[in-house]
């Protein structure tokens, strides 16, 4: 099989799936498919960064949760009717996606910015380590900022809302996910045909290339890394509309540990990798998660084994060989 | 006032030490195996267990101690010889995503066996209560043996490694991989030997830091990143930067705590600018000292 062709079978599959399960009125498994959209889109953002670019940031948390704290936050103050902001010009609260989502890309944005500022002076073992400290960093901001639920974190009494949308039944909630999916997945192919997604791709196997050809390596590995963030931060909005509750659980190291892990299960650097490493989790999370309290220990054994063996995921297995031209 | 600063950085002084029995195996193993391990965090777990479960068994606070380093160890042992030894050669990538893998195992395995709840160690009658030090000052007598201990470790740590023949063969490891085993030194032995002794003193510092405060899963992994941002202030790889980089951020942690709330109420009226402040410091530190210095204070190039 093509990776384009298993690509494009991956999407149809999971909207078929939910469209099955809406069929036989299985809401949860609605609910699941959402959950795995989700952590899809958190995943195809680590990717750019990890799979396209060679930076290992075991750090995407930080993106992730600030993401839902974005969405938490407004919520908040839209349902207390309290603004954030009144003094010279009054800001409110709100819960349009439209605005929560802006958002929360801006902010992860911008905090990839100065983070992939800091980290890219180093690399190697150092910006694993550091990415993985500043993640860090935002969770205990998140434990002990009072104003917002300190440890207890934020309930979103409804879910925000989206113009055309009924956000509040799963079906169109899962709709609504999936278009964003699919639109990420469209930029991330159309990022990776530009010059600028061929050259980032040429950064990790020969950086001086790179260099000698006249492009910044430092420069393109930033770009990227905000992408990335911004990404992630969008998947983090998603998450917090989908449980109508934000905690900084969100920020926590081993949030950054799984997004990693749908994409290496999946298959690292490749478009629908985080997609198939998304569902996967998912699965196994309800499956030995059903099967014993303590299904992470399986988990774990997996992942060495496929980290051990089995170098490519799920897509590594599945498809002919690796080409970026027939994405 | 000042008595209570001279507590404060005595307590800033003891999680420092307790650091840096973390910082010192982490940055060994990355120095001389070019390994970034993440397990190391379910190493001082497994010390800590070790140690609580010893203790209910005896009742003897020393040989739990013991137990604490010597499972450690030969659990570091083991998880070299199945798995790690499979990783210096492989990316970073490989050797984070697998020893994460280990952390999974390592933490659900340990809550299958002993639950969910925390398990307490109990500081020992002989060194509970305060002491009495100069200038009146009061001060819990077992902090204090935290810190002797951690300072008596480190200098033998040191002893260890310029005054025996293994250290040396360690110096040698962090300079030249390949020279030495062409000299016909056993590299997979040593290697073997210096993550078991990375792991031992985690070990030890989880049974002692599991008695201040409780042995419970999940408790190994805030250490651990901890113990990565003093080691990238002091430099990966280097002994005595990770020593310099555990004080520093021993002190700035504990002082900023103690000191950011009070200065914060004095600004602004409330203590939420100075708490949150006081969480994020040592990361600011860290943050800072790579503008400067994006090796670590001590660190040599990679």
């Amino acid at each position: 099989m093509t990776e384009r062709n298993f690509t494009i079978l991956i999407w149809f599959l999971l909207l078929a799936f939910v469209l099955f399960a809406n069929q036989i009125g299985e809401i949860y498994w609605i609910t699941l498919a959402t959950r795995a959209a989700i952590f899809a889109i958190a995943g195809i953002g680590l990717n750019l960064a990890l799979g396209n670019g060679g930076m290992i940031s075991f750090g995407h948390a930080a993106y992730f949760g600030l993401g839902g704290y974005a969405v938490g936050i407004l919520a908040t103050h839209a349902q207390n009717y309290t603004p954030i902001y009144d003094g010279l010009f009054l800001l409110e609260g709100t819960q349009s996606m439209l605005i929560t989502w802006s958002l929360a890309v801006l902010l992860g944005g911008l905090a990839a910015l100065v983070i992939g500022l800091l980290c890219l002076r180093t690399d190697g073992a150092y910006f694993i380590m550091i990415t993985l400290a500043f993640g860090q960093m935002f969770y205990y901001f998140a434990i002990t900022w009072n104003a917002y639920g300190g440890e207890d974190g934020m309930s979103i009494y409804v879910r925000g809302g989206f113009p055309g949308v009924n956000t509040l039944a799963p079906m169109p909630f899962f709709l609504l996910s999936f278009a964003v999916l699919t639109v990420v997945l469209l930029v991330i192919r159309m990022v990776n045909n530009s010059p600028f997604g061929l050259a980032l791709n040429a950064v990790p196997h020969s950086p001086a290339r790179v260099e000698t050809v006249g492009i910044s390596t430092k420069n393109l590995k930033l770009i990227a890394f905000v992408i990335s963030g911004m990404i992630t931060a969008l998947a983090g909005a998603l998450f917090a509309d989908l449980n109508r509750y934000v905690s900084p659980a969100m920020f926590s190291w081993t949030i950054s540990g799984e997004i990693m892990i749908f994409v290496i299960l999946g298959g690292v650097a490749r478009l629908i990798g985080p997609v198939v490493g998304a569902i996967v989790f998912v699965a196994l999370e309800e499956i030995l998660g059903g099967l014993s309290e303590f299904w992470h220990i399986y988990l774990g054994l997996l992942l060495l084994i496929i980290v051990l063996f089995a170098k490519g995921g799920v897509t590594g297995a599945l498809v002919k060989k690796r080409s970026v031209a027939d994405v | 006032m000042t008595l209570l600063l001279i507590e404060q950085i005595l307590n800033g002084l003891q999680l420092g030490v307790m650091l840096f029995l973390m910082a010192a195996g982490l940055t060994l193993v990355f120095g001389v195996m070019g390994l970034i391990n993440l397990a190391h965090g379910s190493l001082f777990m497994v010390g800590a267990f070790a140690a609580a479960f010893i203790a209910n068994l005896t009742g003897s606070y020393l040989l739990a101690l013991i137990a604490s380093a010597v499972v450690a160890a030969f659990a570091g042992i083991l998880i070299e010889v199945l798995v790690i030894r499979r990783l210096y050669t492989r990316d970073h990538l490989d050797q984070v995503l697998a020893t994460f893998a280990l952390i999974l195992i390592f933490s659900e395995g340990t809550r299958m066996i002993f639950g969910s709840f925390p398990l307490y160690l109990n500081i020992p009658d002989v060194l509970a209560g305060p002491i009495s030090l100069p200038f009146g000052i009061e001060y819990p007598l077992f902090r204090l043996v935290l810190i002797v201990i951690g300072l008596a470790v480190a200098a033998g740590l040191y002893a260890l490694i310029t005054r025996t023949r293994i250290g040396i063969q360690i110096q040698a490891g962090e300079s030249d991989r390949e020279m030495i085993s062409a000299l016909g030194i056993n590299i997979s032995v040593l290697y073997t030997i210096v993550f078991a002794l990375g792991a031992g003193l985690a070990g030890l510092a989880g049974a002692l830091v599991g008695t201040l405060q409780s042995v419970e899963v999940g408790m190994g992994e805030p250490v651990l990143i901890t113990a990565f941002v003093v080691i990238v202030i002091g430099g990966i790889g280097s002994i005595q930067g990770a020593l310099l980089g555990a004080i520093l951020v021993g002190l700035v942690q504990t002082l900023g705590a103690y000191l950011l709330p009070i200065w914060s109420v004095a600004l602004l009226g409330s203590q939420d600018v100075g708490s949150i402040l006081s969480s994020m410091l040592i990361y600011i530190l860290m943050a800072l000292i790579l503008l400067v210095k994006p090796k670590g204070l001590l660190g040599s190039a990679a």
